[in-house]
């Protein structure tokens, strides 16, 4: 079955089985490995990537849901010429990251968040964050990458 | 170099910003199923549904008819090639002098299951989807045996015997201490407190699961495994020295990127011995990664205590013995290290702060079906201080101290200190910590702030917890005669290149502490070049010379020990060239600030021109002094080390939900030097949330009649996350370590150590006034509520 989507900017079609997950697509297909898998209960948000300018898990989504849609996934964030998205650059900043695994899926989601909620309270961002499982972090640093990313996504 | 001279270097204690983080952060980073490699099949393992099962017989016609299948293996293909079970790495050895039962550990079931998760059978095809199908046709014939769950009914009149060789399910009986001084100890005390606690058992969760792929090539006939693993070279040691019989040099272990271990990626686990076994047999790669349900079923399992306990005490408050007695559940086969988790590295650490003389501890160890249970985050160290720090602060409450004060009579004051209980701590200074965390964490405060809470219908306590712990396992002859089956330095080797940047091989293993950056700042620091300059490298046996991973928080401690060796031997090589460039007597060269100087002279030659010179030996003395600048030195440190450090907890409770919310958490530790104070701050968070985790909500069951695992996903086992945490104080007390060159202490586990009791003891000051005594971790709503209600009844 073949599928015809934008990922991080280029239309791509693939020819996969009608069952293939998003995050396959990605992993398998496109050999975007930065999109990981933590979970099978879609529970972790490891996965998480922007679709249409929503952050989705995409272990829980179908290639075929995305016919026409535009994904974003992590490889897509930085700039052409390499340089980091600014909520990537906090996360290096603020040590938001240890061993990196929900690194990826996190920056995802927290891009989403401070688009959704530019102006979000220390709370709230731990509240928007509840998709997302960190076990390295205590998500301290997460929050602070958040807020240092949030201010300069609007500068 | 001492560790005084090591801390003023420049870098140190400097927070300088990873090294690794662009490639994780940008989606670079390679994990071992992130690894594609061309001719890869895919391996799905059959696993017991039942707990504890003879295994009939296995029918695997069907599923080798099935599209894309390449082979179905079972525990008799297994046997007939001669692979043995995986081996347990610590011996111990009964208080009547018998060794542990150590029963077979197959790597696919001998004839019986003994958990739900024990692997039955391999399935290999050409997709995952395709093993996946296939292994729903595998038809085996089990016959269902009663299990055993609980580690309460292990031992019990009747109970189902798991192994043949362990009769009564029992592994172990083992004691340190006087038993007999300390039971006439208690004759003398003028108060006993008396405390019965369950260390509830953890799943360890990294959030990488579990991967290995297994590849072989027939013309070298040589084997390369990549796998998710904290220790690549203990790991290959164990897969070719025990299990498969292979010259270690024909096989290339790599553990990549890996995304979190907390102990769970120390061991040896059966898949990783099946891949690597079939990838021969079938000449193909061989792909295995868990899903997240297999790695609630099959990772190894933390914690699993059952104690009882008693403190003597005279009538102020001074302990005068300790008596434990600890049942500790080892699942269904004992894991790597999992025998020496509840004896070696669980009673040697319950003198804890105090000058408690007299300690006995006696533990008995138990097989159950349920998962094997080995080291998580802190290994058998969180278990002590949650048993002395629950004690203390009750026996506190009994006596009417304050729970500082019950602290402060009895800590320790002067170092070296030897314990009752076989270790030696070298430094250390526990009024300090307690002082300066009681003033982080503003207890002087306290008492408006319960107020405060009170007028909002809320209850508030505050809870301490004093812990200490041993890191950096060693030293290698004595855990040897410990029963340890391996050794515990660590291995560094430094290659100086030709223009002045350096590459260091540590055996050291990095899954998220950050060593690529922390352990360059030791090597620019102490060769006085730019940290741009040094690149670490680890996690591969084809390059590292040999290492012993990391866990424990050994790393910078014994693997930056090795490299400061190394480090050495460069420099006195290096002196000698510099002697040469500069017509000097080499003992008359001294190094400082990356420079090479001539004593009482100007003559001075920069690192990097010493290393150039070493390979362009073009008028050198070729007899005496060889070309080259490369070093490798093994450290074996002569002790622990012994960080420590004071936690307080302030829980709020609403006592009509039970619901509990950690408002304030202060952590205050002495970690000796630190040379990187962002990333050791990273890791007190990391550990705190998992301690606090275990304290409120993580809790693995398995139920108690059928022996299946209740909590098998993210659903049912609560992992904390970002709203369920406060912000952490964080601070530090510095007493350098003198065991090793660098001054260090090591911090990975503390916050996992030091959380559990002072957050426990914070619910129980706040459920005081209702009147409850007692509560097991985790204090969910449920159980607090319960508790509430039956204080009331
Ligand atoms: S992998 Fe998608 S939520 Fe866990
Ligand atoms: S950084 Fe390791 S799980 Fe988040």
């Amino acid at each position: 079955m073949k599928t015809e989507l934008t990922v991080n900017g280029k239309t791509v079609s693939l020819e996969a089985e009608p069952n293939t997950l998003l995050v396959q697509a990605l992993r398998e297909h496109m050999g975007l490995t930065g999109t990981h898998v933590g979970c099978d209960t879609a529970q972790c948000g490891a996965c998480t990537v922007i679709v249409d300018g929503d952050a989705i898990k995409s272990c829980n989504v179908l290639l075929a849901q995305m016919a026409g849609k535009s994904v974003t996934t992590i490889e897509g964030l930085s700039t052409a010429d390499g340089q980091m998205h600014p909520m990537q650059q906090a996360f290096k900043d603020c040590h938001g990251l240890q061993c990196g695994f929900c690194t990826t899926g996190m920056v995802m989601s927290a891009v989403d968040l401070c688009t959704k909620h530019p102006g979000a309270s220390e709370h709230e961002i731990r509240e928007l964050l509840e998709g997302n499982i960190c076990r390295c972090t205590g998500y301290q640093n997460i929050v602070r990458a958040v807020k240092q990313g949030a201010a300069q996504m609007k500068a | 170099m001492g560790s005084n001279d090591f801390a003023s270097l420049p870098y140190i204690g400097e927070a300088v910003l990873r090294k690794e983080d662009e490639r994780f952060l940008t989606g670079a980073g390679q994990y071992t199923d992130d690894i594609q490699i061309n001719n890869m099949v895919h391996a799905y393992f059959v696993r017991s549904p039942h707990a504890h099962a003879i295994i009939k017989s296995i029918d695997k016609r069907a599923a080798l008819a099935a599209p894309g299948v390449v082979a179905v293996y079972d525990g008799q293909d297994v046997a007939a090639d001669n692979v043995n079970g995986l081996p347990c790495g610590w011996l111990i050895t009964s208080t009547n002098g018998e060794p542990m039962k150590e029963p077979p550990h197959p790597i696919l079931c001998q004839g019986k299951a003994r958990y739900v998760g024990d692997h039955v059978a391999m399935v290999i095809a050409e997709t995952l989807e395709q093993a996946r199908n296939a292994a729903e046709l595998v038809d085996v014939d089990y016959e269902v045996l009663p299990a055993i769950a609980d580690i309460r009914d292990a031992g019990k009149n009747g109970a189902p015997t798991i192994h043949d060789e362990a009769p009564n399910n029992h592994c172990y009986k083992w004691a340190i201490g006087e038993k007999e001084s300390v039971d006439k100890a208690f004759e003398q005390a003028a108060h006993i407190t008396k405390i019965d606690l369950v260390n509830n058992r953890l799943v360890p969760n990294a959030m990488e699961p579990r991967a290995a792929i297994g590849c072989y090539n027939r013309a070298s006939d040589e084997y390369t495994l990549y796998v998710a693993n904290q220790n690549p070279h203990v790991e290959r040691l164990l897969l070719t020295a025990f299990v498969m019989g292979l010259p270690e040099h024909k096989v290339r272990v790599v553990a990549p990127d890996v995304g979190g271990g907390f102990g769970s990626k120390i061991y040896l686990y059966a898949e990783d011995v099946c891949v690597t076994w079939a990838a021969k047999k079938l000449n193909k790669t061989v792909k295995w990664t868990a899903d997240r349900t297999e790695a609630f079923l099959s990772d190894a399992h933390g914690r699993d205590h059952v104690t009882h306990a008693e403190m003597a005490m005279d009538k102020d408050g001074k302990f005068l013995a300790f008596r434990v007695h600890t049942d500790a559940n080892m699942g269904a086969y004992l894991s790597t290290f999992s025998t020496c988790i509840p004896t070696i590295l669980y009673a040697t650490l319950l003198a804890g702060q105090y000058t408690t003389p007299q300690i006995y501890v006696e533990v008995d160890a138990w097989f159950t079906n349920t998962a094997p249970v080995d080291a998580y985050r802190g290994a058998g160290r969180p278990e002590a201080t949650y048993l002395l720090e629950r004690i203390v602060s009750r026996a506190g409450w009994e006596l009417g101290l304050s729970q500082d004060e019950i602290r402060r009579r009895n800590f320790i004051g002067e170092f070296p200190y030897q314990t009752p209980v076989a270790l030696q701590y070298d430094t250390g200074d526990f009024h300090q910590c307690l002082n300066k965390a009681m003033e982080l964490a503003d207890v002087a405060g306290f008492d408006a702030r319960r107020k405060e809470s009170e007028a909002k219908g809320l209850l508030r306590g505050i809870g301490y917890s004093s812990y200490i712990e041993a890191c950096g396992l060693a030293p290698s002859n004595i855990a040897g005669a410990l029963g340890a089956r391996a050794g515990l330095f660590e291995c560094g080797e430094v290659r100086v290149h030709p223009t002045g940047s350096v590459t260091v091989f540590t055996g050291s293993h990095s899954h998220g502490q950050g060593h690529e950056t922390t352990f360059a700042q030791v090597v620019a620091a102490r060769l006085g070049i730019p940290v741009e300059n040094v690149d670490i490298v680890h996690g591969d046996t084809g390059r590292v010379p040999f290492g012993m991973g990391t866990y424990g928080s050994r790393s910078i401690s014994v693997g930056g020990s090795a490299i400061m060796r190394a480090i050495d031997k460069i420099e006195a090589k290096a002196k000698k060239i510099a002697a040469h460039l500069m017509e000097a007597s080499d003992t008359d060269v001294e190094f400082a600030n990356g420079e090479f100087t001539v004593k009482g002279t100007d003559k001075k030659v920069p690192f990097a021109q010493v290393a150039l010179s070493a390979y362009v030996p073009h008028n050198y003395p070729l007899e005496t002094l060889e070309p080259g600048l490369n070093e490798t030195a093994f450290y074996d440190p002569t002790n622990f080390t012994f960080p420590a450090g004071t936690y307080i907890c302030e829980v709020e409770i609403n006592p009509k939900t039970g619901e509990t919310r950690v408002d304030r958490f202060t952590a205050m530790d002495d970690f000796g030097t630190i040379i990187n104070p962002m990333i050791v701050e990273g890791q007190v968070h990391g550990g705190l949330a998992q301690g606090i985790g275990q304290a409120l909500m993580e809790n693995c069951v398995y139920d108690r009649e059928t022996a299946q695992l209740l909590t098998g996903s993210f659903m049912d086992y609560t992992m904390p996350r970002a709203d369920d945490l406060p912000d952490f104080k964080i601070g530090h007390v510095c007493t350098p370590c003198t065991t090793n060159p660098l001054g260090t202490k090591g911090c990975g586990e503390a916050g996992a150590i030091g959380s559990p009791p002072a957050v426990i003891n914070a619910v129980l000051d706040a459920l005081a006034p209702l009147g409850v005594k007692d509560l097991d971790m985790p204090a969910t709503p449920h159980r607090v509520w319960q508790a509430i209600q039956h204080a009331k009844a």
